[in-house]
């Protein structure tokens, strides 16, 4: 149903799962998918202005060559806060946590997910993890770097580690139940008719997400609850001083927190995919081999973690292998890449705010995936591991990709949300200080790696300033283009225009099937399938139906 | 291309004192290596990030949305998918070769070599020349000389950097790794710990000078002189009695240490080791961990009596032992 703009609508004829019930309590017990999504949304957000807070100051702090805005301690308490609650907290649940809650099970015709509560509980879950984290911020914060690598955070860091450890065990619990939830979801609870190969890419991506979410984060549960039994205890596992072996630490830390990568952005090119079908009007080009390059970096993605680890001690000849595999999951993004190029091949692109995003995903991905070429390259990697260029790198993949996709994805999806449309002039303008706030951040830091410039200094030698002040420029700019949509986001609740049901001509359930905003359970009835995702050719004049296949 | 030619060149040349350098000095054997390796990866992503924006750009503009004009539904097709699968996979698989290649000469150490003993503790480094001259952050070397450096750490992990050489190393606690390098041209260059290490991570920096050999001559004559680790690694394997057991005489209680070294030795629970400094360096610590065969467990630990650079000293003069060259050894 379309919502009229007169005055009538405004008193919402309808129920949907917003006006249902306004009651704190009606949000805080909501086993509603789609609430659940608001409730990560909103906390989503409140930790990624935390971790961009850490972020301003640490630009700020390098500012300068000297280490003279904060003292070292704190700078490395900084840079620790600002990976752990950036990874943790903001891109691991993002788009699963908001967008996946939301549109997974409306675009497969499901009423909710799979365990409604288990969904509610992950958010607990999450939020307590969170909680916990934030305590040891408070209580002095920790300064191991994300990495927690042993023995310096199992002996000698004097910082609040195990309580961050405790928050980040809790939370990875919260990543296990939403993706058993969404497996089971993907499997059980598909509309009639919504067969594998009709489901969109954005639920293949979550697909190949889950499983990494469920196989993954236990390894990490395991490894952080080993660090505190050595930590509390002293139980020697990682210090050589207790017998332990500090390079084991790292071979369980990356087991995880290498597919986490993976985790982070897998659901953002479930993203890209939607917005590019939806924009250009087309299915998506080779939509089997997008849907199974998901399926292929999950699975690959869980042999390459040694990549961190070239000169750290590990075999040379481990090195070796590690350095193939790691060359070998660059491919199936590369695939990815270019069948998204080719979907604009003789579409009909439209380039809205959400597009804007899409175009900036592709060419900071781009960036970002050939400089990992560089990183998986033994050679190379000796000189520029653990420095800047690695840095950049890895911006380049989760903010210039995830972070891309996450935005693209919230404005596409933001009037069937909230049955409201934001400025759009903004919207584009907000994209493009985004995009150039951020090759201006993080471009430099790829020269100063080359530099030599090591990651995690507080202080560096002078002949490397210019480029850092570039660095700080662009995170400013940067700051700004992360804040506006924020304001016109929210302005857009109040005074945006109202949304029609399908304000983009997209295909798709949550677009065609689901009202806007939806009922709490989605549909009036439960839809039947009868077509592929991306059926754009239905709409056209019935002899240019015919699919072109380039044999 | 000739632009980009000496556009290249230019950054190659570059001398390390301007305000905005974009290149590091480039002095040792690798550096040259690992830069070609450079160039060409820039030029691979130059090539494709280019491709893909002239592809979406130009596809955007020529395809933007009109009225009346409507999309042509295309499926997909299998040839280009193989072209944009398998051509990335064979240039991947170039560099990855390539990449092996240079990094296996990172880790072959010349026979050669020149050893210099580095620990690492928070936050400094200490070096030991093998003439017996100790430093604190500074490394001097002489150019043209392969110099291998044994490392181990005192406390958390670090790593040893040098820009210009284009080398890095983890140096771990509880282990030895070896790196090496060979400078070419003298001068002062950067050497940073590039793990992240405590508090102090970013004063764990020094020196290195590169010096002419004959300049390297003189800086040795003038610093101050001290026993060699292998003289002291003697000293001290009289002064803490390993050598009431570890001798030549036939129903000596440990196995004679002359000529191991290189050697894979049997092991009494079966199997054999390589005898190296990883083994000498725990045979130490923890004698029980792994007996030579035909020997009982009856050495005491020596863990909390010598310190990381005695035990350097040890595995120096234990080194010194080995079988002349010429004989069977591994390398």
């Amino acid at each position: 149903m379309n919502a009229t703009p007169n005055a009538a609508s405004l008193r919402a004829p309808r129920d949907n799962y917003i006006t249902t019930d306004y009651s704190w309590r009606s949000w805080l017990l909501t086993v509603d998918h789609k609430r659940i999504g608001i409730l990560y949304l909103l906390s989503v957000t409140g930790f990624f202005f935390l971790g961009g807070l850490f972020a301003v100051l640490l630009r700020l702090e390098l500012a300068t060559p000297q280490g003279d805005l904060v003292q070292a301690e704190t700078y490395n308490k900084l840079f620790t806060m600002h990976g752990l609650v950036m990874i943790f907290f903001f891109l691991v649940p993002s788009i699963p946590g908001v967008l996946g809650n939301f549109f997974v099970p409306i675009m497969i015709g499901a009423k909710d997910m799979a365990f409604p509560r288990l969904n509610l509980l992950s958010w607990y879950v999450y939020m307590i993890g969170g909680a916990v984290s934030f305590l040891a911020i408070v209580m002095g914060g920790v300064d191991t770097g994300w990495t927690f690598y042993a023995p310096y955070s199992s002996t000698y860091s004097n910082s609040n580690v195990a309580v961050t450890a405790v928050g980040v065990f809790i939370t990875g619990f919260s990543s296990i139940l939403t993706g058993l939830n969404i497996l089971v979801t993907v499997h059980k609870m598909r509309a009639p008719g919504m067969t594998w190969f009709r489901m969109p890419l954005f639920v293949w991506a979550h697909y190949a997400t889950s499983l990494i979410m469920v196989l993954g984060t236990p390894v990490l549960a395991i490894t952080i609850l080993l660090l505190a039994l050595e930590r509390l205890f002293h139980i020697g596992i990682f210090d050589p001083k207790l017998g332990g072996d500090p390079v084991l630490f790292q071979h369980l830390f990356w087991f995880y927190s290498h597919p986490a990568v993976y985790i982070m952005i897998l659901p953002a090119m479930g993203v890209i995919s939607e917005l590019v079908a939806a924009f250009s009007r087309k299915r998506i080009f080779g939509y089997s081999f997008v849907a199974f390059s998901s399926l292929a970096i999950a699975v690959l993605g869980f042999l390459v973690w040694g990549h961190h680890m070239f000169l750290s001690g590990q075999s040379v000849y481990a090195g070796v292998v590690f350095s193939v595999l790691s060359f070998l999951v660059a491919i199936p993004s590369a695939v990815k890449v270019f069948n998204w190029a080719a979907t604009l091949y003789k579409g009909s692109v439209q380039l809205s705010t959400p597009m804007m995003y899409v175009l900036g995903f592709l060419g900071l991905f781009t960036i970002g995936g050939l400089t990992g070429l560089f990183l998986a390259c033994l050679g190379l990697d000796v000189h520029v591991h653990d420095t800047y260029f690695v840095v950049a790198h890895f911006h380049y993949i989760m903010v210039g990709g995830a972070v891309m996709a996450f935005l693209g994805g919230l404005h596409y999806w933001w009037p069937k949300m909230f049955g409201k449309m934001y400025p759009e002039a903004l919207g584009k303008f907000s994209a493009v200080v985004v995009f150039i706030g951020f090759n201006l951040t993080f471009f430099p830091q790829f020269l100063l790696g080359y530099l030599g410039m090591p990651r995690r200094y507080h202080a560096y030698p002078d002949e490397f300033a210019v480029l850092n002040v570039l660095s700080s420029a662009g995170a400013s700019i940067l700051g700004i283009g992360y804040l506006l949509p924020m304001v016109y986001l929210i302005w857009s609740l109040r005074y945006g225009k109202d949304a029609v049901q399908n304000p983009w001509g997209a295909k798709g359930l949550e677009w065609e099937k689901a009202p806007t905003p939806p009922p709490t359970f989605n549909f009036e009835s439960t839809p039947v399938v009868t077509q592929e995702a991306y059926a754009y050719a239905d709409d056209l004049p019935a002899d240019e139906r015919a699919e072109v296949r380039y044999v | 291309m000739k632009f980009f030619a000496s556009l290249v060149s230019a950054a190659q040349s570059y001398d390390g004192n301007s305000n905005l350098p974009l290149f590091p000095p480039s002095a040792s054997t690798i550096s040259g290596e690992v830069d070609a390796l450079y160039w060409f990866l820039i030029g691979v992503s130059v090539f494709f990030s280019a491709l893909i924006c002239a592809l979406v750009i130009g596809f955007t503009v020529r395809f933007r949305r009109r009225p009346g004009v409507h999309p042509t539904p295309i499926e997909g097709s299998l040839p280009l998918e193989l072209l944009w699968t398998l051509v990335p996979l064979g240039i991947a698989m170039v560099i990855f070769v390539w990449g092996v290649k240079v990094y296996f000469r990172t880790v072959r150490v010349p026979s050669n070599a020149m050893q210099i003993d580095v620990t690492g503790k928070q936050w400094m480094w200490k070096l030991q020349h093998p003439t017996g001259q100790r430093e604190i952050n500074d490394l001097h070397v002489p150019v043209g000389v392969p110099v291998k450096l044994r490392m181990i750490s005192e406390d958390v992990i670090h790593s040893f950097y040098i820009p210009a050489f284009r080398i890095k190393r983890d140096v771990v606690p509880g282990r030895y790794s070896t790196t090496w390098f060979e400078a070419t041209k003298p001068g002062e260059y950067h050497l940073f710990c590039a793990e992240y290490c405590g508090t102090k991570h970013s004063q764990m920096i020094g020196r290195v000078y590169a010096l002419d050999p004959n300049d390297y001559q003189k800086w040795l004559a003038g610093a101050a002189a001290s026993e060699s680790p292998r003289e002291a690694g003697e000293k001290l394997f009289t002064s803490l009695r390993c050598d009431t057991c570890h001798n030549a005489q036939s129903g000596a209680r440990g196995p004679d240490l002359a000529g191991l070294w290189g050697r894979q030795v049997e092991m009494r629970s079966g199997g054999a080791v390589p005898f190296d400094a990883d083994y000498v360096r725990e045979s130490v610590l923890n004698p029980a961990a792994r007996i030579v065969k035909g020997y009982e467990p009856l050495m005491p630990s020596y863990s909390g009596q010598v310190s990381e650079e005695q035990l350097l000293a040890l595995v120096a003069y234990i080194e010194s032992l080995a079988a002349p060259q010429g004989a069977k050894t591994k390398p």
